[in-house]
Protein backbone atom coordinates (compact mmCIF):
# COMPACT_ATOMS: atom_id res chain seq x y z
CA UNK A 1 0.00 0.00 0.00
CA UNK A 2 2.93 2.30 0.73
CA UNK A 3 4.11 1.86 -2.83
CA UNK A 4 0.74 3.15 -4.05
CA UNK A 5 0.52 6.01 -1.52
CA UNK A 6 3.61 7.70 -2.94
CA UNK A 7 2.44 7.72 -6.60
CA UNK A 8 -0.94 8.97 -5.33
CA UNK A 9 0.88 11.80 -3.59
CA UNK A 10 2.75 12.59 -6.83
CA UNK A 11 -0.53 12.64 -8.78
CA UNK A 12 -2.20 14.95 -6.25
CA UNK A 13 0.80 17.30 -6.36
CA UNK A 14 0.68 17.37 -10.17
CA UNK A 15 -3.06 18.17 -10.16
CA UNK A 16 -2.38 20.96 -7.65
CA UNK A 17 0.34 22.39 -9.90
CA UNK A 18 -2.02 22.20 -12.87
CA UNK A 19 -4.65 24.11 -10.91
CA UNK A 20 -2.26 26.89 -9.86
CA UNK A 21 -1.17 27.43 -13.46
CA UNK A 22 -4.53 27.09 -15.18
CA UNK A 23 -6.98 28.97 -12.93
CA UNK A 24 -7.44 32.73 -12.70
CA UNK A 25 -9.48 32.89 -9.50
CA UNK A 26 -7.06 33.74 -6.67
CA UNK A 27 -9.02 31.76 -4.07
CA UNK A 28 -9.05 28.62 -6.21
CA UNK A 29 -5.31 29.06 -6.79
CA UNK A 30 -4.88 29.12 -3.01
CA UNK A 31 -6.96 25.96 -2.72
CA UNK A 32 -4.67 24.27 -5.24
CA UNK A 33 -1.62 25.31 -3.21
CA UNK A 34 -3.26 23.68 -0.19
CA UNK A 35 -3.72 20.59 -2.35
CA UNK A 36 0.01 20.55 -3.09
CA UNK A 37 0.84 20.88 0.61
CA UNK A 38 -1.53 18.02 1.35
CA UNK A 39 0.13 15.82 -1.27
CA UNK A 40 3.47 16.46 0.45
CA UNK A 41 1.87 15.55 3.79
CA UNK A 42 0.72 12.26 2.31
CA UNK A 43 4.25 11.49 1.14
CA UNK A 44 5.63 12.35 4.59
CA UNK A 45 3.16 10.06 6.37
CA UNK A 46 3.75 7.21 3.92
CA UNK A 47 7.53 7.49 4.27
CA UNK A 48 7.29 7.68 8.07
CA UNK A 49 6.46 3.97 7.95
CA UNK A 50 9.95 3.46 6.58
CA UNK A 51 12.05 6.22 8.11
CA UNK A 52 10.54 6.86 11.54
CA UNK A 53 8.09 8.99 13.51
CA UNK A 54 9.81 12.22 12.33
CA UNK A 55 7.79 12.05 9.13
CA UNK A 56 4.58 12.48 11.11
CA UNK A 57 6.09 15.37 13.12
CA UNK A 58 6.96 17.19 9.92
CA UNK A 59 3.35 16.87 8.78
CA UNK A 60 2.44 18.72 11.96
CA UNK A 61 4.77 21.60 11.04
CA UNK A 62 3.56 21.64 7.43
CA UNK A 63 -0.02 21.99 8.67
CA UNK A 64 0.98 24.96 10.85
CA UNK A 65 2.69 26.66 7.93
CA UNK A 66 -0.36 25.97 5.76
CA UNK A 67 -2.63 27.61 8.32
CA UNK A 68 -0.38 30.68 8.55
CA UNK A 69 -0.12 30.86 4.76
CA UNK A 70 -3.91 30.64 4.36
CA UNK A 71 -4.50 33.40 6.91
CA UNK A 72 -1.98 35.83 5.38
CA UNK A 73 -2.90 34.96 1.78
CA UNK A 74 -6.62 35.44 2.33
CA UNK A 75 -5.92 38.76 4.08
CA UNK A 76 -3.93 39.85 1.01
CA UNK A 77 -6.82 38.76 -1.24
CA UNK A 78 -9.26 40.83 0.85
CA UNK A 79 -6.93 43.85 0.72
CA UNK A 80 -6.56 43.58 -3.07
CA UNK A 81 -10.30 43.00 -3.55
CA UNK A 82 -10.94 46.27 -1.75
CA UNK A 83 -9.11 48.15 -4.51
CA UNK A 84 -9.83 46.06 -7.60
CA UNK A 85 -13.34 44.69 -6.83
CA UNK A 86 -12.30 41.31 -8.23
CA UNK A 87 -10.20 38.26 -7.36
CA UNK A 88 -9.29 37.36 -10.95
CA UNK A 89 -5.50 37.50 -10.96
CA UNK A 90 -5.24 38.76 -14.54
CA UNK A 91 -7.06 41.94 -13.44
CA UNK A 92 -4.54 42.61 -10.67
CA UNK A 93 -2.31 45.46 -11.79
CA UNK A 94 -1.29 46.99 -8.47
CA UNK A 95 2.41 46.71 -9.19
CA UNK A 96 2.17 47.58 -12.89
CA UNK A 97 3.29 51.07 -13.89
CA UNK B 1 -9.92 -4.99 3.04
CA UNK B 2 -7.34 -2.21 3.49
CA UNK B 3 -6.49 -2.41 -0.20
CA UNK B 4 -10.13 -1.94 -1.16
CA UNK B 5 -10.42 1.02 1.22
CA UNK B 6 -7.18 2.48 -0.11
CA UNK B 7 -8.41 2.31 -3.71
CA UNK B 8 -11.72 3.89 -2.67
CA UNK B 9 -10.01 6.76 -0.81
CA UNK B 10 -7.50 7.26 -3.62
CA UNK B 11 -10.26 7.49 -6.25
CA UNK B 12 -12.21 10.00 -4.12
CA UNK B 13 -9.04 12.02 -3.48
CA UNK B 14 -8.10 12.19 -7.17
CA UNK B 15 -11.68 12.93 -8.24
CA UNK B 16 -11.95 15.67 -5.64
CA UNK B 17 -8.63 17.14 -6.78
CA UNK B 18 -9.86 17.19 -10.39
CA UNK B 19 -13.06 18.84 -9.14
CA UNK B 20 -11.05 21.56 -7.40
CA UNK B 21 -9.31 22.44 -10.66
CA UNK B 22 -12.41 22.17 -12.86
CA UNK B 23 -15.11 23.47 -10.48
CA UNK B 24 -16.90 26.49 -11.92
CA UNK B 25 -17.84 28.22 -8.69
CA UNK B 26 -15.29 28.76 -5.89
CA UNK B 27 -17.72 27.15 -3.43
CA UNK B 28 -17.88 23.97 -5.56
CA UNK B 29 -14.08 23.87 -5.70
CA UNK B 30 -13.97 24.24 -1.93
CA UNK B 31 -16.41 21.40 -1.31
CA UNK B 32 -14.43 19.13 -3.66
CA UNK B 33 -11.36 20.10 -1.65
CA UNK B 34 -13.08 19.03 1.58
CA UNK B 35 -13.80 15.62 -0.01
CA UNK B 36 -10.13 15.31 -1.00
CA UNK B 37 -8.92 16.25 2.47
CA UNK B 38 -11.31 13.79 4.14
CA UNK B 39 -10.17 10.90 1.94
CA UNK B 40 -6.50 11.79 2.49
CA UNK B 41 -7.34 11.61 6.22
CA UNK B 42 -8.73 8.13 5.56
CA UNK B 43 -5.45 7.15 3.90
CA UNK B 44 -3.63 8.51 6.98
CA UNK B 45 -5.69 6.09 9.09
CA UNK B 46 -4.73 3.22 6.76
CA UNK B 47 -1.08 4.24 7.22
CA UNK B 48 -1.54 4.02 11.03
CA UNK B 49 -1.26 7.80 11.59
CA UNK B 50 -4.47 8.14 13.57
CA UNK B 51 -3.66 11.41 15.35
CA UNK B 52 -2.71 13.12 12.09
CA UNK B 53 -5.95 11.90 10.51
CA UNK B 54 -7.93 13.55 13.31
CA UNK B 55 -5.87 16.76 13.02
CA UNK B 56 -6.35 16.72 9.25
CA UNK B 57 -10.13 16.58 9.59
CA UNK B 58 -10.34 19.15 12.41
CA UNK B 59 -7.72 21.70 11.35
CA UNK B 60 -7.66 21.34 7.57
CA UNK B 61 -11.16 20.28 6.57
CA UNK B 62 -12.64 22.15 9.52
CA UNK B 63 -10.81 25.36 10.30
CA UNK B 64 -8.85 26.27 7.17
CA UNK B 65 -11.62 25.39 4.72
CA UNK B 66 -14.14 27.38 6.82
CA UNK B 67 -11.71 30.31 6.65
CA UNK B 68 -11.75 30.04 2.85
CA UNK B 69 -15.54 29.79 2.86
CA UNK B 70 -15.81 32.88 5.06
CA UNK B 71 -13.68 34.86 2.62
CA UNK B 72 -15.74 33.65 -0.37
CA UNK B 73 -18.94 34.72 1.40
CA UNK B 74 -17.44 37.98 2.66
CA UNK B 75 -16.39 38.98 -0.85
CA UNK B 76 -19.68 37.64 -2.26
CA UNK B 77 -18.00 35.37 -4.82
CA UNK B 78 -20.38 32.43 -4.41
CA UNK B 79 -22.11 33.04 -7.74
CA UNK B 80 -18.96 33.89 -9.66
CA UNK B 81 -19.63 31.54 -12.56
CA UNK B 82 -17.38 33.13 -15.16
CA UNK B 83 -15.22 30.50 -16.79
CA UNK B 84 -11.74 31.35 -15.59
CA UNK B 85 -9.78 28.45 -17.00
CA UNK B 86 -6.98 29.61 -19.23
CA UNK B 87 -7.08 27.74 -22.53
CA UNK B 88 -4.87 27.47 -25.60
CA UNK B 89 -1.17 27.92 -25.04
CA UNK B 90 -1.74 28.21 -21.30
CA UNK B 91 -3.30 24.78 -20.92
CA UNK B 92 -0.50 23.27 -23.00
CA UNK B 93 2.06 24.90 -20.72
CA UNK B 94 0.13 23.84 -17.62
CA UNK B 95 -0.18 20.23 -18.77
CA UNK B 96 3.52 20.02 -19.56
CA UNK B 97 4.51 21.63 -16.24
CA UNK B 98 2.31 19.40 -14.14
CA UNK B 99 3.14 16.33 -16.23
CA UNK B 100 6.84 16.95 -15.75
CA UNK B 101 6.40 17.54 -12.01
CA UNK B 102 4.21 14.49 -11.57
CA UNK B 103 6.41 12.25 -13.69
CA UNK B 104 9.53 13.36 -11.87
CA UNK B 105 7.95 12.76 -8.47
CA UNK B 106 6.56 9.46 -9.66
CA UNK B 107 9.99 8.13 -10.66
CA UNK B 108 11.57 9.40 -7.45
CA UNK B 109 8.84 8.18 -5.13
CA UNK B 110 7.75 4.90 -6.73
CA UNK B 111 11.18 3.35 -7.29
CA UNK B 112 13.13 2.98 -4.05
CA UNK B 113 10.35 1.73 -1.78
CA UNK B 114 10.23 -2.01 -1.22
CA UNK B 115 6.79 -3.57 -1.21
CA UNK B 116 6.87 -4.84 2.38
CA UNK B 117 7.89 -1.50 3.89
CA UNK B 118 4.75 -1.28 6.00
CA UNK B 119 6.23 -3.97 8.25
CA UNK B 120 9.80 -2.57 8.35
CA UNK B 121 11.86 -1.72 11.44
CA UNK B 122 10.72 1.92 11.59
CA UNK B 123 7.10 0.85 11.19
CA UNK B 124 7.29 -1.60 14.07
CA UNK B 125 9.01 1.08 16.20
CA UNK B 126 6.10 3.44 15.51
CA UNK B 127 3.58 0.71 16.29
CA UNK B 128 5.37 -0.05 19.57
CA UNK B 129 5.37 3.65 20.54
CA UNK B 130 1.66 3.93 19.72
CA UNK B 131 0.90 0.83 21.77
CA UNK B 132 2.92 2.17 24.71
CA UNK B 133 1.98 5.86 24.79
CA UNK B 134 -1.15 6.08 22.67
CA UNK B 135 -1.62 7.75 19.29
CA UNK B 136 -1.15 11.27 20.69
CA UNK B 137 1.72 10.45 23.03
CA UNK B 138 3.74 8.76 20.30
CA UNK B 139 3.88 12.08 18.43
CA UNK B 140 3.92 14.39 21.46
CA UNK B 141 6.95 12.74 23.05
CA UNK B 142 9.50 13.60 20.33
CA UNK B 143 7.67 16.87 19.60
CA UNK B 144 8.26 18.19 23.13
CA UNK B 145 11.78 16.80 23.56
CA UNK B 146 13.86 16.64 20.38
CA UNK B 147 11.86 19.16 18.34
CA UNK B 148 10.76 21.57 21.05
CA UNK B 149 12.60 24.55 19.51
CA UNK B 150 10.86 24.03 16.16
CA UNK B 151 7.57 23.65 18.00
CA UNK B 152 8.00 26.96 19.83
CA UNK B 153 9.01 28.62 16.56
CA UNK B 154 5.75 27.47 14.94
CA UNK B 155 3.94 29.24 17.80
CA UNK B 156 5.87 32.42 16.93
CA UNK B 157 5.03 31.89 13.24
CA UNK B 158 1.32 31.68 14.03
CA UNK B 159 1.51 34.87 16.12
CA UNK B 160 3.22 36.73 13.27
CA UNK B 161 0.63 35.37 10.82
CA UNK B 162 -2.27 36.55 13.00
CA UNK B 163 -0.82 40.06 13.36
CA UNK B 164 -0.07 40.22 9.63
CA UNK B 165 -3.57 39.05 8.69
CA UNK B 166 -5.20 41.67 10.94
CA UNK B 167 -2.96 44.47 9.64
CA UNK B 168 -3.49 43.49 5.98
CA UNK B 169 -7.24 42.94 6.12
CA UNK B 170 -8.03 46.04 8.19
CA UNK B 171 -8.99 49.06 6.06
CA UNK B 172 -6.62 51.97 6.53
CA UNK B 173 -8.02 55.00 8.34
CA UNK B 174 -9.62 57.40 5.88
CA UNK B 175 -10.44 54.64 3.42
CA UNK B 176 -14.14 54.04 2.83
CA UNK B 177 -15.44 50.76 4.27
CA UNK B 178 -17.31 48.97 1.52
CA UNK B 179 -16.64 45.32 2.18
Amino acid sequence: MLTYALPLSAALFAIGTLGVVVRRNAIVMFLCIELQLNAVNLAFVALSRQVGIEGQLFVFFVMTVAAAEAAVGLAIIIAVFRHQRTVQVDRFNLLRW
Amino acid sequence: MTDVLFVLFAVVALGGAAGVVLGRSPVASLLFMVATLASVAGIFVLLEAHFLAAVQVMVYAGAIMVLFLFVIMLLNLGHDYRADLKFGLWSLLALSVSGLTGGLLWTFLADPVPAGALGGAAASAIDAAVAEKGAVGAIADPLFTDYVVAFELTGLLLLVAIVAAVVLAKPRSGEEQEC
